[in-house]
């Protein structure tokens, strides 16, 4: 049963692996952006009804990137040009991304789509227990491997991530060296946009290979949490992201088998462990928070 | 003193208007004047959700082609909270005579708003009525006996002798279908066992699909459900290669190789019979001012069988039409003895339960694999 809630939890955590990456990044900068959920539901629409009308994967990645892009856009000008309340921005931005996905989806509910199938690494998918926990997935998911140490570098050994980092903790420093705050939050808040975008195409052509409204149920807030979780450290995003999807996993795999617990607990479960896990290292996730952030709750707006 | 007599006279000159216009006295449903009256509909969900809501949807449009003088309202994605009683107030509000709340959690709602309304009639599709009402009613199919012929199929299909049901909460209604799912099967093989799974959603495709697969892990190679929207687990059903039983609507498209039988709502004629009745001003006294449930046995279930799929080999589908004609004679999917779980028995042998036993029915059947949350 390991190796079935494992292989669940890689196959189902892509999708929120991806939107806390991307939560990360914008969150480095100094910017919460809540809206990540709207992003994943744009990502998720975008491809699927691109997949749908034109039987092209590719180009529905390209749609569900731009799309969760230009969703982000819309959050980064009204908090970093009209210096709206991040927070509030950002649930607004969620709820326009799922008003205009619901409406523009409708005749896409229960379409066919020829999504992402497994593609199983040869030979390395034959190995016990370790072949189909990592080899035997869909190609977002291998991506998705490579994309939290990419995310890790480009942070904390570019340059560029060194801004965008200076611009979370102290802006001050920045201006000292001539760069723009402002144009390093633009970057990451959009580059949040576009791998939500990523996250919600997988779940839609990949994982469950279905459109429905809604369809992220929370994911993207649950990576916003995560992001906490993980002490804005894209690796341990890796690790809080499978936890919470391999607990739903677990969840499943407990009621098929018969299990004598209440389905409603099981289903609390993952949430539960993330706020468990949450409290029990409150006081070292305290001293990670990029200083840039306690701004958004103390005055709400940002330059 | 000029200023307060002003007011006072403006008072009551709006006093008495108001008492003109309101004294159209509230009459109660069958005498109310429905002949301008429109009809409004509530669903839980959007109308192309491939599955329970369409149907219901396609419904209000049979209405509308029936009843080209009464407007047709609509509105989806009603949550099942008060915010449905709102709805309801505001399609009043716009002249609607008949409402019809077609989602179980509309139930609450729909029953404060005929109390407070008895020139309205309102239908509630899947509950029970709470009291005897004059301007409410319920109705619905039992879903169960196109479920059990299904369980037949699958019965018959399975060659692990394991079988699977993506549930979404453990009213009832869910309970009685994963019961007579699971004894259709066992009419044909009395080991077969059904592992149920609770998704707490009426449509998750990412849960239903983890929930899916985690069945077909078991070994288990029919999968059926009760969901709102069923493409995501017939599709990994027909990709694992086992069986696939539908729910609410026709997927056999999708699933060419191992789709048995799948079960449909028509509720076209149901409504239309529900809105003649009112508007011809007999609805107080009829069937429908009550629990109207429609089976094979008291008339046309309005909850039917698709056409049986390639896996389904001419024995199983005799075997199918004789427990439709059983049904037809009076006979229940849940004819005793039926025993739970724990091995209680709960329809004694020789009983056949009533519509309103089954309907209230909470316990899962021997031989059935899963827990009722507490």
């Amino acid at each position: 049963m390991l190796e079935a809630v494992l292989v669940g939890a890689v196959r189902g955590g892509t999708s929120i692996l991806y939107a806390a990456l991307g939560e990360t990044i914008s969150e480095r900068a100094g910017v919460i952006n809540l809206g990540v959920e709207g992003c994943m539901l744009v990502g998720a629409l975008g491809a699927y009804a691109t997949a749908v009308s034109t039987g092209s994967l590719a180009l529905g990645l390209v749609v569900a990137v731009t799309g969760g892009m230009a969703l982000a856009a819309v959050h980064a000008f009204v908090v970093l040009e009209r210096h709206a309340n991040q927070l509030a921005a950002g649930l607004g931005v969620w709820l326009l991304g799922l008003g205009l996905t619901s409406l523009l989806g409708q005749s896409y509910v229960g379409r066919g789509v020829d999504g992402f199938a497994n593609v199983p690494v040869p030979g390395l998918h034959r190995l016990p227990f370790v072949g189909p926990v990592l080899f035997d997935h869909d190609l977002l998911t291998y991506a998705s491997f490579l994309a939290a140490p990419v995310v890790w570098w480009l942070l904390f050994r570019t340059r560029t991530g060194l801004a965008l980092r200076a611009a979370g903790e102290r802006d001050e420093v920045l201006h000292a060296y001539g760069r723009s705050p402002k144009r390093l939050r633009y970057l990451a808040v959009l580059s949040c946009g576009g791998l939500a975008g990523l996250g919600g195409a997988q779940l839609a052509t990949a994982l469950a290979q279905n459109w429905s409204e809604n369809m992220t149920v929370g994911r993207g807030f649950v990576a916003v949490g995560l992001v906490i979780f993980a002490a804005w450290d894209p690796r341990r995003a890796v690790a809080g992201a499978y936890l919470f999807s391999g607990a739903v996993a677990l969840n499943l795999q407990l009621q098929a088998r018969g299990a004598g617990i209440s389905p409603f607990l099981l289903t609390a479960l993952p949430y539960l462990l993330v706020i468990g896990v949450l409290a029990l290292f409150a006081r070292r996730r305290v001293h990670a928070v990029p200083e840039g952030l306690r701004k958004v709750f103390e005055s709400g707006a940002v330059s | 003193m000029a200023g307060r007599g002003r007011i006072f006279a403006l008072l009551a000159l709006v006093a008495v208007l108001a008492t003109a216009c309101g004294g159209g006295g509230q009459a109660s449903g069958a005498s109310a004047d429905l002949s301008e009256a429109k009809i409004g509909f509530l669903f839980v969900g959007p109308r192309d959700d491939f599955g329970y809501n369409q149907a219901a949807f396609a419904g209000s449009e049979a209405v509308a082609a029936a009843f080209p003088d009464h407007e047709v309202l609509t509105q989806e994605n009603v949550p099942e909270t008060q915010e449905a009683e709102r709805v309801m107030e505001d399609m009043i509000e716009k002249g609607a005579g008949i409402i019809f709340a077609t989602s179980f959690g509309h139930l609450g709602p729909a029953v404060e708003v005929a109390k407070r309304h008895p020139e309205v009639i309102v239908l509630h599709q899947g509950g029970l009525e709470p009291e005897p009402m004059d301007n409410f009613g319920t109705y619905f199919g039992t879903v169960y006996e196109p479920v059990y012929e299904a369980g037949i199929a699958a019965g018959a299909a399975s060659q692990t002798g394991k079988l699977g049901f993506v549930a979404a909460f453990p009213i009832a209604q869910t309970l009685a279908n994963v019961n007579a799912f699971h004894l259709g099967a066992r009419s044909v093989n009395p080991d077969v066992t059904t592992t149920v799974v609770f998704t707490s959603s009426w449509c998750d495709p990412a849960i239903q699909a983890e929930a899916a697969q985690s069945l077909l892990d078991q070994d288990i190679d029919v999968l059926t459900q009760h969901q709102d929207c069923t493409k995501t687990i017939v599709e990994t059903a027909e990709a694992a290669g086992a069986f696939s039983v539908g729910y609410h609507a026709d997927a056999s498209a999708l699933a060419p190789g191992g789709w048995l039988v799948g079960s449909v709502w028509d509720w076209g004629d149901l409504y239309v019979d529900i809105v003649q009745t009112a508007l011809d001003g007999s609805f107080v006294g009829s069937p429908y001012d009550g629990d109207f449930r429609v089976g094979l046995r008291t008339g046309d279930n309005p909850f039917v069988l698709t056409e049986l799929g390639p896996g389904v080999s001419a024995e199983t589908a005799a075997l199918i039409d004789a427990a439709a004609e059983r049904f037809r004679a009076g006979g229940s999917p849940f004819d005793g003895p039926v025993a739970d779980q724990q091995g209680a028995v709960r329809v004694p042998e020789g009983e056949s339960p009533s519509y309103q036993v089954i309907e209230q029915m909470d316990y899962l059947a021997e031989g059935v694999i899963g827990e009722i949350p507490g």
